[in-house]
């Protein structure tokens, strides 16, 4: 399967022939760093390879368009509820710098005593069904190809059927998965010892396929009461994990650490979150680190969820990060939609760039309050694993109360989750295995009567999924109504009828944002707005953000809601757009061939600042690129632009026009075109006019070669020039 | 059950720590974390779960939906200590078929009384 830029992504494609679809590689990809590597203007120290095909950050275009990406993974969470809407959500992101595409179970598929099969519409996420995550992945394998850069897929084996997902993602190709018993233990009261047992056949699985896991110490960080005092336990989180993972067999360099900093301004947050992400990172050496952003601390806005963020990834790049976690900055306020996934992945790589090598210039203080703290957060962690001992190892610790306390510790105020080691969900299932126990397949972790021998375990019968994946049982659907096809109907109709809706998640939702500010103390104007909302064809208009700008002088709101109508692209008046050359493509044809441009506001007419805009090298405006401008002032008359143009050879005239009393704008144009005919100029002379009335089709039919109107910007000018004067072979 | 509630007492808990190098407390950190799983993974080692053997079946060819009835069966029979890959396998030999029509006759609710006799 191929995918082309200009085309949408064929969900039918995907789905057809799936049953027989392999994934082309297993484990994760790092990316490939470039040291000193120079791109555009620049030399970069802390990048990896580029892509073939991206969208660059916006203000690339003054630097070459360049599109430089940084060294470590960048993540992107998608959680829409319906994967086939997920896979362009997947393709946006990658061409946004995603290569980490983390997919979000539906709610409750922890507590599933099993796996889930067919395309089920899930809620929060999607259910993690073989049919799903092999769609996805040959989207993915499809979407990898087009931007050049491999794509690591990701979701969760955790809950109930943990060594089954494991399987499940080992035969399909996934490349990275989350893996923490403690997290059913504390999060989702699922038996301990079944999460325990569990977790070892999982990671064996994990290690054999080179899946990258994460673990779930992040999660303590977004329930603790103040996260700032959690750290202590976090070492422990994360030390459990990892331990448990390498007793499991799990390599070290498969295991990455799960690790946010705990606060957000106005917390004094790089004093509170560098000593912590310091301390980690020298006691977990060896280990990978997936650096995450906070969401303990986020509201609704997201410019201020976006500078959290941003300092987030500051701390990643003063300590390291081999994967660099986004959270949308919508997060705090709805389930992110999809044009917040490509926002939080353009803050880190934003920000990244930005920090690029920062630290062959500074270093950490090695005395002072840093080294201090550091040491004291190594500290209180040791004596929260000696208290573990001491209350009488994991299950009874976790009994006792000691996880997810609020305290700081070894303080301890009483609150933490209380767990009964013999109870929770899958209570009672873990059975203990017999001298004749046996299970016949690779990557089985602990007793069997097939381990140890000379050939594979599977030797007997041929082999197994894992070495012979066409044994593999595909299920295609399960449910005749909850599924892709059934959901597929209405958007697969209203492509083919040409209809356009609005959308924020799924395909055509119809979910629009207005931004509002209303002159009025908050409880009135959240009313005023909501009903500005509905009079705008709003349906269900709801406030998702709100900040007071003053009590008394106003609010302003966003409001979400449904915008329920669909466009007929064919009854559309659309006029062909050109996209504007680069600057560099300008520059390169005007410098070396001295064009001359004569401009002037014509008539009586003193308006100058919209030929200022075009003009002035200091407004962006052409001359930057080159042009010899003969700019002649205000109320100039025709004639005398036509004399300068004579006189200097110009290649172009650019006339201003505002005033449009009686069309008096349209006359000027028509008669500069009269004039210029008259005087056996118009051949050679390219005629221009702009104003906030004209129009690029009024001004062609009133004889002129283009016109521009508001919004217009010296680019826009200057690469219709140079496609003009290209054209006539100058 | 309410847990314990203590003054944050870090002061005087970590004098007893404050002699040990970095790389002495790095390396205690450890030492105490690897005791604190080693109970966790010996239990892992000699026991079993359904959501394991299922993990086995699917391994072993079947799928999501015939694993799960299979493993259903074994527990109800008290057999899944054995391991269901192995009931399943030594099924197969005894009867000289491959391993997928062993399951499925198992499926069948056929074999039941055989299985490791």
């Amino acid at each position: 399967m191929k995918l082309s830029p200009d085309q949408k992504l064929d969900v039918l494609e995907i789905l057809n022939d799936l049953e027989h679809y392999r994934p082309r590689r297993k484990g994760w990809t790092w990316r490939k760093p470039v040291e000193d590597q120079p791109i555009g203007p620049f030399v970069y120290n802390d990048t990896s390879e580029g892509l073939k095909h991206s969208i660059p950050l916006p203000s690339a275009h003054a630097f070459g368009d360049i599109d430089p990406q940084c060294n470590c993974v960048i993540t992107t969470e998608i959680a829409s509820g319906r994967f086939e809407d997920d896979l362009r959500r997947m393709r946006m992101a990658a061409w946004h710098g995603a290569d980490h595409i983390m997919v979000i179970r539906t709610t409750g598929q922890s507590h599933f005593d099993g796996l889930i099969e067919g395309t089920p519409e899930g809620v929060g996420g999607i259910p993690i069904t073989r049919k799903q995550v092999r769609a996805t992945r040959k989207a993915l394998d499809a979407i990898e190809d087009e931007v050049g850069r491999p794509i690591n897929f990701h979701s969760y084996v955790s809950g109930l059927a943990g060594p089954e997902m494991a399987v499940l993602f080992a035969e399909e190709g996934v490349n990275g998965t989350h893996q923490d018993p403690q997290y059913n233990v504390l999060y989702r009261d699922i038996n301990m010892h079944r999460s325990f047992v569990d977790a070892a056949e999982a990671k064996k699985i994990l290690a054999d396929a080179g899946i990258l896991q994460l673990d779930g110490a992040h999660n303590a960080n977004a329930t603790a009461k103040e996260a700032w005092k959690v750290t202590p336990e976090l070492f422990i989180q994360h030390a459990v994990n990892t331990a448990y993972s390498r007793a499991a067999g799990m390599p070290p360099e498969l295991i990455a650490l799960s690790t946010v900093p705990p606060t957000a301004p106005p917390a004094p947050k790089i004093r509170l979150d560098l000593p912590y992400a310091v301390a980690l990172r020298e006691l977990f050496q060896g280990y990978r680190m997936r650096a995450q952003q906070n969401t303990r601390y986020m509201e609704s806005d997201t410019m201020e969820a976006t500078i959290t963020h941003v300092l987030d990834t500051l701390i990643s790049r003063l300590t390291s990060a081999d994967i660099q976690s986004t959270i949308t900055p919508d997060e705090g306020r709805n389930i992110p939609w999809h044009y917040n996934n490509v926002a939080g992945v353009n803050t880190a790589r934003q920000t990244l760039m930005g920090l690029d090598g920062l630290m062959a210039m500074i270093e950490l203080k090695q005395e002072g309050p840093l080294r201090d703290q550091v040491r004291e957060l190594k500290e209180r962690a040791v004596l929260f694993l000696e208290e573990i001992l001491e209350n009488g190892g994991y299950y009874a610790a976790v009994e006792a109360g000691q996880f997810v306390d609020s305290g700081y510790y070894p303080e301890r105020r009483g609150d933490g989750i209380v767990r009964d080691p013999e109870g929770g969900d899958g209570a009672g299932t873990v059975v203990p295995r017999l001298p004749d126990y046996g299970a016949p397949v690779c990557s089985h972790f602990g007793h069997s009567v097939y381990a140890g021998a000379e050939n594979k375990p599977c030797a007997d019968y041929g082999g197994c999924t894992l070495c012979d994946p066409a044994k593999i049982q595909y299920i295609d659907e399960t449910d005749p109504v909850d599924n892709v096809s059934t959901r597929l109907q209405r958007p697969l109709a209203e492509r083919a009828a040409g209809l356009l809706r609005p959308e924020v998640e799924k395909h055509g939702d119809g979910i629009v944002c207005v931004t509002l500010f209303v002159p009025e103390r908050p409880e009135i104007a959240e009313e005023v707005a909501l009903e500005l909302a509905r009079h705008m064809g709003l349906q269900n208009p709801e406030v998702i953000s709100r900040r007071l700008m003053h009590p008394a002088e106003g609010s302003v709101f966003e409001v979400k809601g449904i915008l329920d109508m669909a466009i007929e692209i064919a009854q559309l008046p659309i006029h062909g757009q050109e996209v504007p050359l680069s600057d560099g493509e300008i520059e390169a044809f005007v410098r070396p061939r001295e064009i001359h441009i004569v401009a002037a506001t014509v008539g009586e007419d003193e308006h100058s600042v919209g030929i200022h805009e075009i003009l002035d090298i200091k407004h962006g405006g052409i001359e930057k690129y080159g042009f010899h401008c003969h700019y002649l002032g205000t109320s100039v008359p025709l004639e005398r632009v036509l004399d300068v143009a004579q006189e200097t050879g110009a290649s172009a005239v650019l006339i201003s026009t505002i005033v449009t009393h009686a069309d008096v704008h349209k006359h000027h144009m028509q008669h500069l075109q009269e004039l210029a005919r008259e005087r056996g100029l118009r051949e050679g002379l390219i005629l221009v006019a702009g104003g906030t009335q004209v129009t690029d089709e009024m001004a062609r039919a009133c004889g002129l070669d283009a016109g521009f109107g508001r919004g217009t910007t010296g680019r826009d000018v200057a690469s219709f020039l140079v496609r003009r004067l290209r054209e006539a072979g100058r | 059950m309410k847990s314990i509630e203590r003054p944050d007492d870090f002061a005087t808990r970590r004098q007893r720590l404050q002699a040990m190098s970095d790389e002495e407390l790095h390396a205690y950190f450890w030492s105490l974390a690897e005791k604190i799983v080693a109970p966790l993974i010996e239990e892992a080692r000699t026991h079993t779960t359904p959501s394991i053997e299922r993990s086995v079946l699917l391994r072993m060819g079947f799928s999501s939906i015939e694993a799960g009835r299979l493993v259903e069966g074994m527990t109800a029979c008290g057999l899944l200590g054995h391991g269901a890959g192995r009931l399943v396998l030594e099924l197969a030999k005894t009867k000289g078929v491959s391993v997928r029509e062993a399951g499925t006759a198992l499926l069948e609710g056929r074999h039941w009384e055989e299985l490791l006799l």
